[in-house]
């Protein structure tokens, strides 16, 4: 390919290789660069460990609270399908409207599965037992308690929407005080952990800003510091594509290597948490493990970290290298 | 092969290397550049090899006006002129070999065919022996050859040589010389800025004076000096010489 001499390739077609055959050297060079470049990178290994230390750090921070957020969430859909509605009716409500409005109700077949009435007598002995308060409650005149309708809703009426429609249905019936969703402080829940997936989310960008500015500034005196050997090339004809590849590759390794350390320092952070956990379920008569990091976690780990080194290196390498000529 | 037509040259700075410069190497010549320190040969060979752009006229090689010449096809350019320098500029961390090899490597060759032409091309200079040694190890005049191997290896048409005996001694400088019109026998238009007056005195070929920026003599109507006329063997009439060295042809 001359610009200058028409038949300069032509007459020596012999030397040319083929185009399947350039295609093919094309990915065989681009692997040795590849690898070259991860030569490079073990030819000064401190610095090397050093920056991809920087890089596993800023990684593994977003990672962990983002799979600590992803674990709550887990916990959480666990506990919203327990879902019940408790209803409350009006003190003064006799025995009879309580048993008309537990047949009112068991008939709404469609949307409810079973309804328990709980008369106030009942409801004292259990909260005595359950309180412990037990003697002292004897000193009441008169039992506090209303009458109680415990409903479980059908499976379609459990998320947190149809079941507040549900409720609001429920409330218009006659006798009914109020009504009480046992979800509503699972939604409290909701609110604290979207603000922590918020949190999470700007401290994961911001860390992926500082990797991108990391590793587009390491690659910058990568490329500085071999100035002259850029300005030979280009004398000799080489594109500013070819020069750039290798810093790509780099770039690449990076982020490669800081999104495996990310990984395993994450895994290890797991492992410290999760005996914790484990105590802490085991109060709860509850088992629980932290899940989320398998290699599905460790695929897209690795991927936003070498998307982030080659985003870094491309911006240092689109700057740089252009500057560099040879005088 | 080199036209420069009234070209002048401006650095930022307001130095002014060249004024109107005007003169026309034909295809397969071999023609040598001199002029004092400072009179604007390397700027001349840098506007060849577009490592600087003039401020005004056109520089033309091989009828292809350099003004017309993106950004992105100078690399293109280089490849087709084999270039020597007086400070070698070749990677001090790489063998002989990967340097020589540089230019085949940028352009894609095979493996195969890169270890054949980096021998055939480090044996004419005869450094074949050092092939695996670093340039570090090397004396200046290996060096040097080292770099007209490299300048050489893939087969321009054209090669622009500056200072390329700087620091040789008079018997080694004889022999790149030498090397040169072995080149030029095998067709390459060879172009080299000079002030060893001595040598070109001893080579008898078309010599081009230039002084603080402007042409006094391109070396064709200068009766004067004989030592200066060009060999009919360089007739720019004459059909291209076919005749190669041995060591060019595989
Ligand atoms: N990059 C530059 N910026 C500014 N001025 C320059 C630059 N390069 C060269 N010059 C000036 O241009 C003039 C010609 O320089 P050039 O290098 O072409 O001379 P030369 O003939 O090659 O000299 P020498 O024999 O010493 O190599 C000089 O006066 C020099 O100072
Ligand atoms: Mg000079």
């Amino acid at each position: 390919m001359s610009l200058l001499f028409n038949g300069r390739t032509g007459d020596k077609t012999t030397r040319r290789v083929g185009f399947f055959q350039r295609v093919v050297m094309g990915g065989i060079n681009h692997l040795r660069q590849a690898l070259a470049s991860l030569g490079e990178l073990w030819r000064s290994p401190l610095a090397t460990f050093m920056t991809i230390g920087v890089l596993g750090l800023s990684i593994t921070l977003p990672s962990t609270l983002y799979l600590m957020v992803k674990n709550t969430e887990k916990v959480t859909a666990g506990w919203e399908e327990a879902g019940e509605i408790s209803l409350y009716l009006q003190s003064g409500t006799t025995e009879q409207q309580a048993k008309q409005l537990l047949v009112a109700v068991s008939l709404m077949t469609s949307k409810i599965d079973d309804a328990r009435l709980i008369p106030p007598d009942i409801a004292l002995e259990e909260f005595e037992t359950l309180s412990g308060l037990g003697d002292s409650l004897a000193y009441l005149d008169k039992n506090p308690l209303p009458y109680v309708l415990l409903i479980t809703p059908k499976a379609e009426y459990l998320q947190p929407e149809p079941a507040r429609r549900l409720l609001k249905e429920l409330e218009q019936q006659s006798v009914v005080d109020f009504g009480k969703l046992d979800i509503e402080w699972l939604e409290k829940l909701y609110a604290i952990v979207s603000i922590a997936k918020d949190i999470v989310w700007i401290v994961a960008i911001l860390l992926c800003v500082s990797v991108v500015l990391i590793i587009g500034n390491t690659i910058r005196l990568n490329i500085l510091s071999q100035r002259e050997e850029i300005a030979v090339m280009k004398l000799v004809g080489a594109t500013d594509n070819f020069i750039r590849f290798p810093f790509l590759y780099t770039g690449f390794w990076y982020g490669f290597l800081g999104g495996l350390l990310a990984w395993m320092l994450v895994a290890f952070l797991l492992w410290w948490i999760q005996s914790g956990v484990e105590n802490l379920a085991g109060l709860y008569q509850a088992e629980f493990t932290i899940s989320g990091l398998d290699m599905q976690a460790l695929g897209v780990i690795l991927l936003i970290s070498i998307s982030l080194g080659l985003i870094g290196s491309l911006i240092s390498v689109q700057k740089h290298i252009k500057e560099i000529e040879p005088s | 092969m080199i036209k420069f037509d009234r070209v002048s040259k401006t650095y930022p700075g307001g130095q002014q290397a060249l004024q109107q410069v005007d003169f026309h190497i034909e295809p397969g010549e071999m023609a040598f550049l001199t002029g004092h320190s400072g009179a604007g040969k390397s700027t001349i060979l840098k506007l060849i090899s577009l490592m600087a752009r003039p401020s005004v006229g056109n520089v033309l090689i091989n009828g292809h006006n350099l003004n017309d010449i993106k950004l992105s096809q100078v690399p293109y350019i280089r490849r087709d002129i084999g270039m020597i320098f007086q400070s070698h500029q070749l990677l001090m961390d790489k063998t002989v070999f990967d340097n020589v090899a540089l230019p085949l490597v940028i352009e894609g060759y095979s493996r195969k065919q890169i270890q054949k032409r980096v021998s055939a091309a480090l044996d004419m200079v005869g450094l074949l022996h050092k092939i695996q040694q670093l340039p570090l190890a090397l004396s200046g005049g290996e060096q040097q050859r080292v770099g007209i191997a490299r300048a050489v290896v893939n087969r321009p048409p054209l090669l622009l040589a500056d200072e390329p005996t700087g620091n040789l001694d008079p018997k080694l400088s004889m022999e790149i010389m030498q090397l040169f019109e072995d080149f030029n026998q095998a067709g390459v238009s060879v172009f080299v800025a000079t002030h060893d007056l001595g040598l070109i005195a001893r080579m008898k070929y078309r010599t081009l004076t230039i002084k603080q920026g402007r042409m006094i003599d391109d070396g064709l109507n200068d009766q004067q000096d004989p030592l200066a006329e060009a060999p009919d063997l360089h007739d720019p009439n004459m059909p291209p010489v076919t005749k190669l060295p041995p060591k060019y042809t595989s």
